[in-house]
């Protein structure tokens, strides 16, 4: 029974930026944690028992033929009470992470603001750039159902937008990232020593690291690398410098950038680059011009490495594409569906990986076994949340 | 960093609108209000049902609290998984409706006036 429920939301590491969290805050994540797994589990088998018995049958009925696209099914399922239901009480299971989160943090902003500006003046690994444009695919809608989205400021220069990822995570994960909710760059560090173990990067590009939980747990695994932790968020950079700092990891420095545009590097500057849950918030035209940047700034025999929910293929059935599509229509995700759509090895094949260079490995968060030590079967499929992922990577050619 | 001091209205702020237009779900809006209504009364009652453990869990093992370590209190591992299941066993009753339905959509049954028609005769 013990793997069946989320670990407390007070086992969670501590570390200094981590906003302070009250008794009844807490168990308002601890009940949308559990919420969430109830929703994903128990009750999101209902949603294919629906389309089976009802919905697939009723549209049989009416078009004289099965769905040919995971969008005719989404429609059709957008009328089925059962779904209904289910998805309005996930939007506002999300909706409700927002708002705890943002209670607890700005409440306590000032507090919060203040310490940053002490560590990041301290530190010298926050690098901000004023003339950086903030795309339209950041800004068109607030991802993630996060008021202000990562680049939000509830006043100019605060934490508020890390601060409010960084404190809810938990939530929305079901308590399946670990202490630090950093279980997935955890899994990309403990891949690379696995498959390489001696192999010594010297310099490190994360590309949308936004308060840097996967590129942290790297920059620990790599001491003696340099990480560079870019993303067009400053204020979500704000944050992440430091809670970087705070944690004692010096080997990092968050830098305003875009990863469309990394002419600030040379070509070959880095040995590996990486990027963990990104692509999928770019657009169509970005991902192509920020692929072959990352190709150009890789040196020979380099590492790309990207990290992402399995592309719809041919063989994906068409109900299991409209139910890994439900992120992109209920959780402001508007280039999910796009990008899972794409070939992605072809789209990298054009941006100068060939494709007998690549491979696609399964990779699956690494918790902390003393706080999780029965962590639910991450094989679990929840569409979008589960801490199982697909990586796509290349070796550029030495 | 703004050295104005203006005291932020957090409360107000907090809740503020994500952009991106809200799907409706329900073909009468008020429904949807309604949910978002319901649903954040459900969480708030398992947030006291917590506070209310965490009292009595207190008192059992102290005989006297203050306020200050109920908001200190972290639950031990054993602990937690109580709580953890009793949250669970919480939301398994407030989502009965829903668990049903899906039990129903599994082995439906025919319109209850069928057994009503039946019974008669038979």
């Amino acid at each position: 029974m013990a793997a069946e429920v989320p670990p407390p939301y007070t086992a969670l590491t501590k570390h200094p930026m981590l906003p302070e969290v009250g008794h009844d805050e807490a168990a308002r994540f601890n009940f949308l944690a559990n919420f969430n797994r109830h929703l994903s589990g128990a009750l999101g088998a209902g949603n294919r028992i629906a389309y089976e018995s009802r919905v697939l049958p009723a549209f049989r009925a009416e078009h004289g033929r099965d769905p040919e696209h995971r969008y005719e099914i989404r429609e059709a399922m957008a009328r089925d009470p059962w779904h209904r239901m289910w998805s309005a009480a996930k939007r506002n299971s999300m909706e409700m992470r927002q708002h705890n989160g943002r209670q607890i943090v700005l409440r306590q902003l000032d507090r919060l603001d203040a310490m940053a500006r002490q560590f990041n003046e301290h530190s010298g690994q926050l690098e901000l750039d004023p003339g950086v444009e903030h795309p339209f695919y950041q800004t068109a809608v607030d991802i993630h159902c996060q008021p202000g989205g990562y680049d939000g400021e509830e006043r100019p220069g605060d934490v508020s937008a890390g601060a409010n990822y960084d404190v809810g995570i938990f939530a929305t994960t079901g308590g399946q990232l670990g202490g630090l909710n950093d279980g997935g760059g955890q899994a990309v560090a403990a891949w690379v020593r696995k498959e390489r173990p001696d192999w010594q990067p010297r310099r490190i590009l994360d590309v949308g690291a936004t308060v840097g939980h996967n590129a942290v747990p790297i920059a620990q695994a790599f001491p003696d690398a340099e990480v560079i932790a870019i993303d067009t968020a400053g204020a979500s950079l704000r944050y992440g410098a430091a809670r970087a700092a705070g944690l004692g990891v010096r080997n990092i420095r968050f830098v305003e950038a875009n990863g469309e545009d990394l002419s600030r590097w040379p070509d070959g500057h880095f040995d590996w680059v990486q990027t963990t849950m990104f692509l999928h918030e770019l657009s169509a035209k970005a991902m192509p011009r920020l692929l072959k940047e990352c190709h150009r700034v890789l040196a020979p025999g380099g590492l790309i490495f990207h990290i992402e929910q399995p592309q719809y293929s041919a063989a994906m059935p068409l109900y299991e594409q409209f139910m890994r599509d439900w992120d992109a229509f209920n959780n402001n995700e508007p280039f999910w569906t796009a990008m899972h759509a794409q070939d992605l090895k072809q789209v990298m094949a054009e941006a100068g990986f060939p494709l007998e260079n690549q491979f696609v490995v399964g990779v699956r968060a690494v918790v902390d076994r003393d706080i999780f030590p029965d962590a639910p079967a991450a094989e679990e499929e929840d569409y979008g949340r589960s801490a199982v992922w697909n990586a796509y990577g290349a070796w550029k050619a030495a | 960093m703004s050295e104005v001091e203006e005291p932020l209205d957090w409360i107000a702020r907090a809740g503020k609108r994500a952009k991106g237009r809200r799907p409706e779900y329900f073909d009468d809006p008020a429904v949807d209000r309604l949910v978002s209504m319901v649903l954040a009364l459900v969480g708030e009652v398992s947030v006291l049902r917590e506070r209310l453990d965490t009292v009595e869990r207190l008192l059992d093992a102290k005989g006297t609290i203050a306020r200050e370590d109920i908001e200190r209190y972290a639950p031990d591992r054993a602990a937690g998984e109580e709580r953890g299941l009793a949250t669970k066993a919480y939301i398994a009753r407030v989502m009965r409706g829903l668990q049903q339905e899906l039990e129903a959509m599994q082995n439906p049954d025919p319109p209850i006036m069928e057994w009503v028609e039946r019974l008669a005769k038979e």
